[in-house]
């Protein structure tokens, strides 16, 4: 006697508290707090903000512990909360030139205004692993150089006054920018908007396209033109008060790449742009965004197109990746149906090659 | 401040079940072009508005929406509470309008302008929310199309002369096209651009 | 962070709610086009039928009864776990029973009980455009059907027959809506295709990762392509429900064990399971109580 499968409710309580029980792991280990991700793991704290699109970093933090360290996971919840939150207002644009700056380097000029000031990166660190680590030990206090708190102008900026660079933007100053989050995008997309979808993008995903380019596919001649890393002040225009008030300051890194130049009858030749800026410390994220922003930009320039990373719908479709990871995994969803209207398909193709006079007809309409 | 009361009261008394309940309606209307049907609601605007008016413009438009009055409602209380109470920018300029509200006190005489929306884009096109005197009793229209099972009749009265001609017109056109709610009192009628219209044979 | 406990009913914010209404009704005055939404995210993945849970949240009301079907089936994992979240959220009365039900979310069938006029059947689609295969750019697929221009599907569908003398499609079947859109039906098998034509109810299909909502408003022309030589034709079981006995409708096989015993069994669960309270009885069926026994459960 065939009974069939039921307690689907059952079956996912069971799950959920098998999950619990993985999550916290043995018990005879003090449980992570939220406090110790933030401080301690800051880097995957920022990748999920970056990546869901939301600024805050406790809430971060918990989507990490509660996601047992998985990034796609914890970024899809921190997006599942933000997407529920009213919007009151839309920020004055921030400005990075006025940056409290913790790192920034140029590969383009040796020294100049501001200096290089490498900060918190691994780029000398010797990749060997630290036995320290497996203790507590004490770890001293950093060191750093006094600086007057005065801003440090931006290197595109320098190439600006020159008129070597293009300028910022093309668009008018009173664009209002678009926003992915409350309109479905329409191909091609404006500049502003793909860059909303590329700084929400999977650092993965960019990085192999970014790569990509420097290989060959849709060659872009990149020059790091400046990196910088550090807090920037967010500010909104209260109309009834008629002018900005601060919300707070945030972290995020930034990513001007200097790319080579373009010029037309009317204009010299001059260097183009690639841009990058993402929520907290992530210059990987920064550059390969930059990358991809300048590969993205060849219809703009009257580029051949030839290349994934140049193909807007392409990049743009693809790179999130809490819609990836939801396409590619619900394979994994009950399809028994539509395989059933398969495998009656097969079976009768078959039963007809063997004997085409008995072939099987489906009922007709 | 008479006024000003009446900008700031009138809303859903239950914003939030008031508004599907009234959405609800539509849909069905929409989905079965026309058939009158109620809105079940509390809500009330500034003269000249109808209620139907009142309870489609809180159900439907918010900040991301812009609205185009008749000139009656356009003068009136209504375009403010509209602004006060839904966050809605309200346009002179038929052609940018997703809705438009047409007061029955400004016979409309043509309905040139609105957004059609593109082949491309057949959806970006202008609902007009219609008051007529009332939606029986006029002279007998046969409606078909989907939504229909074969055909259905409906008589509205206070339709502009050129009524039939208009929504011939603006079905030649489909996909494009502008849709119709007519209104009077709480009742509504949905002429969707896919309704064709004809007179009923006697 | 108590703050985050706090949901709107039915989940989505007003906001939210008054977008997709709007796309509603736009996808309702424009039978079979594709209407671009700002679909949001959801607490669930996209694949899991977000475009589905975003339209049912938006239709829905505290008098709504609501049955969710994966597979045809009530019970799924993936039906259990929305139908909960409806009644978590929206505090909705729900039903296994097709005839009960008011708004009934399917991913994959069309229930087998023909729909009535009170009835809004939502679908969970995954991939909304049925060019999609042929053309993977939305630039152009949108250019093709503003242009009515569908020689491509038919090149497919025809060079399916010259390969296997027989169109390979069985799910996903494209269909044309009221002679103007090519429109894709979700992946539901073509045996449901013939439901959808002048269907009573209204039908509504949400993509949620990929942003679109489009509609069959009751009554509408739904024809699925095919051609004079080789006429769209559906799923022929020869043989009846093992349970209930029931013939002409959709089966699910069901392998018994490692030495290829199968049996067929009704797809759709409650139809079955009201064909057995009945008194139905299939050749491997329990003769009564079988159908309250289960309910029971």
């Amino acid at each position: 006697m065939y009974v069939a499968v039921k307690g689907g409710e059952a079956a996912i309580a069971n799950a959920h508290q098998l999950l619990a029980d993985r999550r916290r792991g043995a018990r005879s280990i003090p449980a992570l707090t939220v406090a110790q991700i933030g401080e301690q793991l800051g880097l995957a704290v920022d990748r999920v903000m970056a990546e869901a699109s939301l600024y805050d970093r406790a809430l971060a933090a918990l989507s990490i512990k509660q996601a047992r360290g998985d990034m796609i996971e914890a970024i899809f919840l921190l997006r599942a909360y933000r997407t529920t939150l009213p919007r009151f207002g839309y920020s004055d644009p921030v400005d990075t030139g006025a940056m409290e700056i913790e790192r920034r380097i140029s590969a383009t000029y040796k020294d100049l205004p501001g200096g290089q000031l490498l900060g918190p990166t691994f780029d000398y660190t010797h990749r060997l692993l630290d036995p320290s680590l497996l203790e507590d030990a004490a770890v001293a206090a950093p060191v750093r150089r006094e600086c007057g708190g005065e801003a440090v102008g931006r290197v595109s900026d320098i190439l600006g006054d020159e008129g070597l660079i293009e300028p910022d933007s093309r668009e008018p100053l009173d664009k209002v920018p678009g926003d992915i989050t409350r309109e479905p995008m329409d191909f091609p997309l404006s500049r502003d908007e793909r860059l909303q979808a590329l700084a929400r993008g999977d650092e993965g995903f960019l990085l192999a396209l970014a790569y990509s380019t420097q290989r060959g596919y849709a060659r872009t001649h990149p020059f790091a033109g400046e990196i910088r890393i550090g807090l920037v002040e967010v500010e909104i225009e209260l109309p009834e008060l008629g002018f900005s008030v601060s919300l707070g300051e945030i972290r995020v890194t930034e990513c001007q790449s200097v790319n080579q130049f373009k010029g037309s009858a009317t204009e010299p030749p001059q260097f183009t742009r690639g841009y990058g800026l993402v929520f907290g410390q992530s210059e990987r994220k920064a550059m390969a965004m930059a990358l991809v922003d300048r590969a993205l930009r060849a219809e703009e320039f009257g580029e051949d197109i030839v290349a994934p990373a140049q193909d807007e719908e392409f990049v743009i479709a693809h790179s999130d990746n809490v819609q990836a990871t939801g396409f590619v995994e619900h394979l994994k969803l009950p399809h028994y149906v539509d395989f059933q209207a398969e495998l009656d398909l097969v079976r009768r193709m078959r039963a007809e090659q063997q004997d085409p006079s008995t072939a099987s007809r489906e009922a007709a309409e | 401040m008479q006024t000003d009361a009446q900008i700031f009261s009138g809303a859903f008394t239950s914003p939030v079940l008031s508004s599907q309940s009234v959405f609800r309606a539509l849909m069905d209307g929409m989905a079965r072009p026309g058939r009158v049907f109620s809105l079940v609601h509390d809500a009330s605007a500034p003269a000249p508005a109808c209620p139907s008016h009142a309870a489609l413009a809180l159900t439907l438009a918010d900040a991301d929406t812009s609205v185009w009055l008749s000139p009656a409602l356009a003068g009136s209380a209504f375009a403010r509470w509209l602004s006060f109470q839904t966050g809605a920018s309200i346009v002179s300029d038929r052609m940018v309008a997703m809705f438009a509200f047409v007061s029955r006190k400004d016979a409309l005489s043509d309905w040139n302008g609105f957004s059609l929306g593109s082949d491309t884009y057949p959806d970006r096109s202008a609902t007009l929310v219609v008051e007529v005197e009332a939606l029986s009793g006029g002279i007998p229209l046969i409606a078909e199309g989907p939504g229909i099972d074969g055909a259905v009749s409906l008589s509205p009265i206070g339709l502009p002369a050129d009524f039939l001609r208009e929504r011939a017109l603006n079905r030649s056109l489909y996909p494009r096209g502008i849709d119709l709610v007519l209104v009077c009192g709480s009742d509504c009628l949905c002429l969707p651009r896919t309704t064709r219209l004809m007179l009923e044979e006697v | 962070m108590s703050a985050l406990a706090t949901y709107n009913f039915a989940y989505l914010d007003e906001q939210t709610k008054r977008m997709i209404r709007r796309a509603i009704l736009k996808a309702i005055a424009i039978p079979g086009y594709q209407v671009p939404f700002a679909s949001r995210e959801m607490p669930m993945p996209y694949g899991w039928g977000t475009g589905g849970v975003q339209l049912t949240a938006a239709i829905l009301g505290p008098d709504d009864v609501l049955k969710v079907i994966d597979q045809g089936a009530d019970d799924t994992t993936n039906a259990v776990s929305i139908r909960a979240f409806f009644q978590k959220v929206a505090a909705v009365a729900v039903t296994t029973r097709t005839a009960e039900a008011t708004i009934i979310q399917t991913r994959h069938r069309i229930p087998e009980a023909e729909l009535t006029a009170n009835q809004v059947l939502v679908y969970q689609v995954p991939i909304p455009e049925p060019l999609r295969f042929l053309e993977p750019r939305e630039t152009e697929t949108r250019q093709m059907h503003a242009l009515s221009e569908y020689g491509l599907m038919h090149v497919k569908l025809y060079e399916d027959i010259a390969r296997n003398g027989h169109i390979a499609t069985t799910y996903a079947y494209p269909v044309m809506v009221e002679g103007r859109y090519v429109m894709d039906p979700s992946p539901i098998p073509k045996f449901d295709n013939p439901k959808m034509h002048r269907s009573q109810a209204l039908q509504l299909f949400g993509a949620g990762r990929e942003k679109r909502i489009y509609a069959i408003p009751p009554h509408t022309q739904v024809v699925s392509l095919d051609f004079e030589d080789h006429p769209f034709t559906i799923q022929h079981f020869d043989r009846p429900c093992a349970l209930c006995g029931a013939e002409g409708v959709y089966l699910d096989e069901v392998v018994l064990d490692d030495r290829g015993s199968r049996m067929f069994v009704c797809s759709d669960t409650d139809h079955c399971e009201t064909r057995r309270a009945e008194g139905h009885v299939g050749p491997e069926g329990m003769p009564s109580g079988y159908g309250a026994k289960e309910a029971a459960e």
